[in-house]
């Protein structure tokens, strides 16, 4: 159970990166995990070549949705919506370094799933992709 | 106070000896402390083996076989609503309707009653407590009948405000819908003043009995509601049964609500006649075990006692509060013990109601986390989750300093 609470995870959120919105953001988009409440909201600016360049968010819930928040700003920044489009559930368990059972990985994927949704463009995700 | 100092008109210990689940270790080594009960009830083992035995010995569908297992089933099936509309004091065995739950015999309400008297611009008036499925419903018809719907504020102290009640009674008000006990914060609320007034204003009443009728005595007749839906898992009893109450008079009149085998009298192939109460409401197989199992809660938690439950339950959160009020940054809420029944929700802040709920897991001490369905109600709180710990008859006062204990675990590891 420590494992799901290591440094690495409580770090990000006592301390988290890329806190605050951005203005005139290029990408910008909300989410919530109506399960437990957590909401997370991301900006981001990019440039011509479609490469994510400053990253910004808010958000409140448990600490493992914002720690996942704070760590995928931190990953996405110099990645193309393309790359970001096609990045997947072990990319953001990676970054976690735990694994999580199918309660708990909601928390975890709330981040990708605004992100990727934000690179879509979309209001939500295409279908029933699977993130 | 000290948990040895807990009176309790209940032998818990000897209770928790009917409850196999009750003698499991969590994980291994680490003792469970099964404090989810507003969630769902564990199962006593007289309803495990009634259940055994009906598949075991006289499985058959009931109302229709002509042979000896399909009678020994109906006759237990129906033997079930017998001792249920004992329980709740129905007036007749008729006005008991087995659903599958609290939200199926809320929606049967709202779908058949709601459409055949809710036209536009007339008034539901429910409240800003209730459990999701004290509201959707409501929604649901308020859109298609374009209806209005009006809300009984919630305080903040986790209360409700009745000083506007006879304003919110004025003009067409059809249906109120009230929850009798939270499921958020266990604050049992004055459903007899309320449905006195309701009725007094012309309109019928329905009260979602899910936290009520497992935990205290209900006698319909004397609370006089129209409707009073309920769980069969919250009271020991399986998952997938419940009850709808109705007032004869009401089921009589109301259309039925699905249509199939079992609910009719006579068909033809353009129309059909229904069959009486409480079939009428009952289309299809029904769950034969899980009325079976209910009727055997019910004699269970009868032969205890629902006063003595009560009272053991209020004293387990009296003595939870007092522990709680002592944890330094820890909020808890709703109102004082005695307006409440087996719930107590709180927060630390800081550490997510997730979080906490996950270092307590990691005790052994199972909780609920989360909006609990009632995200309204969160809003007024200015909490969007809270954690909730909620008792039975089973509980014991060591299991709340078990509970204590597990929280300045978590809070230390948030180094709170």
């Amino acid at each position: 159970m420590d494992d799901l609470y290591r440094d690495n995870i409580l770090d990000h959120f006592t301390n988290p990166r890329n806190r605050g919105l951005l203005e005139n953001p290029d990408i910008e988009f909300a989410d919530d995990n109506p399960l437990c409440g957590d909401h997370l909201h991301f900006t981001m600016k990019v440039d011509e070549n479609d490469r994510v360049v400053e990253v910004g968010w808010e958000g409140q819930g448990c600490a493992i949705s914002q720690a996942s928040a704070s760590m995928m700003s931190e990953h996405i920044i110099g990645k193309t919506l393309d790359e970001i489009r096609g990045m997947t559930k072990r990319d953001v368990l990676d970054l976690l370094g735990i694994e999580l059972g199918a309660v708990r990985i909601k928390c975890a994927l709330l981040s990708l799933k605004v992100i990727k949704a934000g690179a879509y463009g979309l209001d939500g995700l295409p279908g029933d992709e699977e993130i | 106070m000290c948990s040895s100092e807990i009176q309790s008109p209940l032998d818990a210990e000897a209770i928790r000896a009917d409850f196999p689940v009750l003698g499991r270790e969590a994980r291994p080594g680490v003792p469970l402390v099964y404090l989810d009960n507003a969630a769902t009830s564990q199962k006593p083992r007289p309803v495990i083996e009634a259940i055994e035995h009906f598949y075991s010995h006289y499985n058959a569908n009931v109302h229709r076989g002509i042979h000896a297992l399909s009678e020994e089933a109906t006759i237990a099936y129906e033997g079930a609503r017998d001792k249920i509309a004992a329980f709740i004091n129905a007036s007749s065995r008729k006005e008991v309707i087995f659903t599958r739950g609290t939200t199926e015999g809320i929606n049967l309400v709202a779908s058949t009653w709601g459409r055949a008297n809710i036209g536009p611009g007339d008034v539901i008036l429910t409240t800003q407590m209730e459990h999701h499925s004290n509201l959707v419903p409501w929604q649901l018809l308020a859109q298609e009948k374009g209806a209005e719907l009006r809300f009984i504020p919630a305080t903040q102290e986790g209360e409700l405000d009745l000083s506007g009640l006879d304003d919110l009674l004025d003009g067409p008000v059809k249906i109120v819908a009230v929850m009798h006990v939270s499921n958020v914060l266990g604050t049992i609320n004055p459903i007899k003043q309320i449905i006195d007034k309701a009725h007094q204003a012309g309109a019928v009443v329905l009260i979602d009995g899910a936290q009520s009728v497992p935990h205290m005595p209900i006698d319909v007749q004397e609370l006089g509601m129209d409707f009073l839906a309920f769980s069969g898992h919250k009271m020991l009893g399986p998952t997938g049964i419940g009850v709808l109450y109705g007032r004869r008079e009401l089921l009589e009149e109301m259309p039925p609500y699905m249509g199939g085998g079992d609910m009719i009298r006579r068909v033809e192939l353009s129309h059909s006649e229904w069959n009486e109460l409480p079939w009428k409401f009952e289309a299809g197989t029904p769950n034969i075990a899980g009325g079976i199992g209910l009727g055997v809660a019910v004699e269970y938690l009868s032969r205890i006692g629902m006063e003595k439950i009560l009272a053991h339950e209020q004293e387990l959160t009296a003595y939870a509060l007092e522990r709680l009020s002592e944890v330094p940054g820890l909020k808890v809420y709703g109102p004082p013990a005695e307006k409440k029944c087996g719930v107590a929700s709180f927060c630390i802040e800081g550490l997510h109601p997730h979080d906490m709920a996950q270092l307590l897991d990691a005790e052994g001490v199972a909780v609920r986390a989360g909006h609990h369905c009632a995200q309204p109600l969160h809003m007024v709180l200015g909490a969007p989750a809270t954690t909730r710990a909620s008792f039975y008859l089973y509980n014991l006062p060591g299991e709340v300093d078990a509970l204590i204990e597990a929280i300045y675990k978590a809070k230390a590891r948030f180094s709170l």
